[in-house]
């Protein structure tokens, strides 16, 4: 095959979105359809990765990469699963008030590393299940089952629980605590969460929820560029690639005279900008090599060229302007952005594949690079294999960017479009007059 | 015999500690016979006390000013004063270790002489006392109490029995360190604010419950002055008030430094094992053991009102939030009124100065000014400095006021490239469509001078058009403060405007 490099865009993105469908065909577990977190040897099930896969299945035959049969099959493996998991919230349960522990084995499908029961990761879950559901329409026993099982899992999730004293969503529980410190504040990846609980049939949270939410974000100008402030880039990328933000405002960006689809855009050209200024002088950044955000990363401490004792994070939701960063840059959050920015992000893409052709293993992308940290043949840094979440957002993003095919189904999915009327989004195609001519 | 370090610690008795203890607690002080009446009365010789008492004076009343313990308060004794004196010895020893960073060799052997740096701070404190001791306030006409002070009627109260009448009064008790209920602590010992700075030893291995600004400030110098610090604080980031990203800055900084830092964390037991301080710790459901030679806590501060018989003169009052006072700081006695930590949620110095002065003016001249027009900075004094002033956009949203934030990170300012010091930002608060400033968040190593600059702008009511104008020095850190202004200008040009400029200077000439 010829490299990735000479291939016109649109091969070049047909090969990297193929190749992430590659994650989850041959990494699903074939007895319930769960997916691991990474493709590393023992790698627990991440719930959000399954989510991806639900989501990407449907468009994978839509692709003709994958047989409508097989696809269906795989989404009611993992579903069935689901369904008949133990939802006790004991500390070896899968779930607990409809939500799910952040990590799963993957044969039995039990919490492992004492993980939280995520709110954010259990939203990705049911919006994967609610894209098949809403994707898979044919009249026969097996789209009908696996349409009424999604309804069934996404009736059960019992989102009002999550809501703190002050109305928003908690991130987390654990049965050994309760409930975690930690609560959502400033904007985040949170949109396709808030929209799910505010639609739900059976516990929905009231609208004054995504208010509080809202009041707690930062309206910024930083590089000359007026956006809504997050810092890591996958913040302004999970809820896009489910929910079409184009063109529909909620309150705040209704005041902002903007939204949320802009606001990435902006995000983009504020990561440009940061890695232009490269304030750490770390190795390869530049106006044409960005990408901070939530990753994998090196651990090992060790003296760079200025004699300062850089501090290595590991997996870390780096981000712009403030850090973490340690050198570490993310191809994938890259790809993730060409909805948003096609010509910036292919042309960063590129330079990054030719100029560190050892992120690619085959077509596939790995979560990481760190050009600051090179090995004895001047190599750098790599993280080993690949993440479910890298593989799952490019596949949605390229899909999206090439056909809308996520975003068409979705506007068909009538708890979501309620969610987000209820979040107090309008304009668009939200306000066209039927569901079908929105889609 | 093993060095205790608890309550039990007590300042070496040099030459310098004997003078401070000769100005501010004199012990051949004799008080006055009381005059008839006072015109004001102040309680407490702190920050807010010793502001009224000059103000007073400087007006021409008669005036007298009850202090319990040492004129100066916890400001001048046991806070701002020694620990910056502390933090700045602190700060020298991290410059030597870091030298590389700025292209100076590291030097070999670096040595702390523990006390050596308390020997300074001792010296320094007590030559602030050329400004601030009983002689100078005597002179200045202020008839100066040493004693208890309890009101035995609204317009009367007794010093160590001695009866005192006036027409006004002011309290300014201040307030003490709040010592978390963990099970154990108070047996095992602990330092606070009023202990800390007399150590004549190191601890090698100190644990610092609560990251509000004191207990951020000295888990700094004390890990740069050589312990081992701990720090664990409840919530998910330091500093509860300020923004995320200040904290979160402070985050970075600390890790640099390398204490520990546990955040989500609680310390729910504490026992001791021989000369050892064992802490329990729990962050959700993680458990954990420490062992610490010492525990400095209670960084966080309740209200002074007991003992003063607050009942008697109709002063009403909670053991949490102190002296209940309207806005103008009446209190329910209309000749009393309070000021600073006693009644005030911002514990500042420069508050509780400025709130002794507002008072007076209301008290005695009539006046009416209010607390909430005042425009108010403060300042975590740790490296990177966190300075704020105004509003944070938490509460613009809450009062749904359109805010909009200009930020200018550090590392876009020359001459924080040239000093090697990129980390932080200057984040100004503008009401959206409008150059009104609400706020500022200053992160920087001077971020307490820098911020001056926008509470200058508030007061006179300068926007960020204005500040545009302000030419700095080149370089100068405060050069951010031009650069987020001139971010605000260019977002004034629309591209209409752009537009029609292009086309007028495209116009034949």
């Amino acid at each position: 095959m010829p490299p990735l490099c000479s291939l016109p865009d649109d091969a070049l993105l047909e090969r990297l979105q193929r190749a992430a469908l590659g994650y989850f065909v041959e990494l699903m577990n074939p007895r319930n359809g769960l997916v691991p977190d990474t493709s590393r040897d023992n790698s627990p099930v991440s719930i959000a990765v399954v989510g991806f896969a639900l989501s990407v299945y449907p468009l994978a035959v839509e692709r003709g990469w994958m047989d409508r049969d097989e696809a269906v099959r795989r989404c009611l493996l993992a579903l069935r699963f689901f369904r008949d998991s133990d939802q006790s919230g004991s500390p070896t349960a899968t779930g607990y008030k409809g939500f799910y522990y952040h990590f799963l084995d993957i044969h039995q499908g039990r919490r492992v590393w004492q993980s939280e029961l995520s709110m954010i990761d259990s939203a990705l879950l049911i919006a994967g299940m609610l894209t098949a559901a809403t994707w898979f329409q044919a009249d026969n026993a097996a789209e009908a089952e696996l349409r009424a099982l999604a309804d069934t899992l996404y009736r059960r999730v019992d989102w009002r629980w999550a809501q703190d004293d002050a109305g928003t969503i908690r991130q987390g529980w654990k049965p050994e605590c309760g409930y975690l410190h930690y609560g959502w504040e400033g904007y985040s990846e949170a949109i396709v969460l808030y929209a799910l609980a505010l639609g739900s049939p059976t516990h929905p949270v009231s609208p004054e929820c995504y208010a509080g939410w809202e009041s707690t974000y930062q309206w910024e100008n930083l590089y000359d560029q007026d956006f809504l402030y997050a810092g890591p880039l996958f913040v302004h990328q999970f809820s896009h690639a489910w929910l079409d933000l184009r063109g529909i405002r909620d309150g705040f960006m209704r005041e902002k005279q903007s939204d949320y689809f802009e606001n990435t855009r902006r995000a983009i050209n504020v990561q440009r900008c940061y890695a232009e200024l490269n304030p750490h002088e770390f190795a390869g950044y530049d106006r044409n090599c960005w990408g901070l955000s939530a990753c994998d990363g090196p651990t090992d401490e060790r003296p760079d060229v200025n004699n300062e004792r850089r501090r290595l994070f590991g997996y870390a939701a780096r981000g712009v302007p403030y850090g973490p960063d340690d050198g570490t840059l993310s191809p994938p959050a890259v790809l993730a952005s060409v909805p948003f920015a096609p010509e910036l992000a292919l042309s960063a893409l590129r330079n990054m594949l030719l100029r560190y052709p050892e992120v690619l293993d085959g077509d596939r992308l790995a979560t990481s690079f760190n050009a600051s940290l090179v090995d004895a043949n001047g190599r750098p840094w790599v993280s080993g294999g690949q993440y479910g979440l890298d593989q799952g957002v490019i596949f949605m993003m390229i899909e999206n960017h090439r056909s809308g095919g996520i975003w068409r189904t979705l506007r068909r999915c009538q708890p979501l479009v309620e969610g987000l009327r209820k979040a107090g989004f309008s304009g668009g195609w939200l306000d066209a007059p039927t569901a079908e001519a929105a889609a | 015999m093993s060095t205790k370090f608890d309550a039990s610690v007590s300042t070496p008795v040099d030459a310098w500690e004997r003078k401070r203890l000769a100005a501010v607690r004199p012990a051949s002080w004799n008080n006055p016979a009381p005059a008839a009446p006072y015109q004001l009365v102040i309680i407490g010789a702190g920050p807010a006390g010793l502001a009224a008492a000059r103000e007073a004076a400087a007006l021409g009343l008669r005036v007298a000013l009850v202090e319990r313990h040492e004129i100066g308060g916890t400001c001048f004794n046991t806070g701002c004063v020694p620990s910056k004196a502390l933090l700045r010895t602190a700060a020298v020893y991290a410059e030597m270790r870091d030298a590389a960073r700025y292209g100076a060799e590291v030097p070999a052997d670096i040595r702390v002489d523990f006390s050596a740096v308390m020997e300074r701070l001792r010296r320094i404190r007590s030559h602030l006392t050329n400004t601030t001791s009983v002689r100078l306030l005597a002179a200045s006409g202020v008839d100066v109490f040493f004693g208890s002070a309890q009101f035995s009627g609204p317009d009367s109260l007794t010093v160590n029995g001695q009866p005192l009448q006036f027409d006004k009064a002011l309290i300014a008790t201040g307030a003490r360190p709040d010592i978390p209920d963990v099970p154990g602590l108070k047996q095992a010992g602990f330092l606070t604010n009023t202990t800390i700075f007399e150590l004549a030893e190191l601890p090698p291995r100190l644990l610092v419950i609560g990251g509000g600004p004191l207990g951020c400030e000295l888990a700094q110098a004390f890990q740069r002055l050589g312990s081992r610090v701990t720090i664990v604080q409840k919530l998910p980031l330091f500093l509860e008030r300020e923004e995320r990203d200040a904290a979160q800055t402070l985050s970075d900084a600390f890790a640099r430094d390398g204490i520990e830092v546990r955040l989500n964390t609680m310390a729910v037991a504490v026992r001791s094992e021989g000369d050892e301080k064992v802490v329990d710790l729990v962050s959700d459901d993680y458990h954990s053991t420490i062992r610490v030679d010492a525990i400095l806590t209670g960084v966080g501060r309740l209200p002074n009102v007991q003992g003063l018989a607050l009942e008697k003169a109709g002063v009403a009052y909670d053991d949490v939030a102190g002296i209940r006072v309207d806005d103008q700081l009446r209190t329910a006695n209309p000749r009393i009124h309070a000021a600073g930590d006693v009644c005030l949620d911002e514990k500042y110095t420069d508050t509780a100065e400025e709130s002794a002065r507002v008072a007076i003016r209301n008290a005695v001249l009539g006046g009416c000014e209010k607390m909430s027009e005042l425009v108010v900075p403060w300042c975590t004094y740790t490296d990177p400095e966190i300075a704020h002033v105004g509003m944070y956009v938490r509460e613009a949203n809450a009062r749904g006021i359109p805010v909009k934030t200009f930020t200018v990170p550090m590392h876009q300012v020359d001459r924080a490239i040239t000093d090697s010091e990129q980390g932080g930002f200057v984040k100004i608060h503008v009401r959206d469509g409008s150059d009104r400033i609400l706020g500022a968040t200053i992160v920087a190593r001077d971020a307490g001078d820098m911020i001056s600059q926008i509470t200058l702008a508030m007061v006179a009511g300068v926007g960020m058009r204005t500040l545009a104008k302000v030419i700095h020095a080149y370089p100068t850190r405060t050069s951010a403060i031009r650069l987020a202004a001139k971010a605000y200008n260019q977002t004034r040009l629309s591209a209409r405007v752009v537009a029609r400029l292009k086309h007028w200077l495209a116009r034949p000439r």
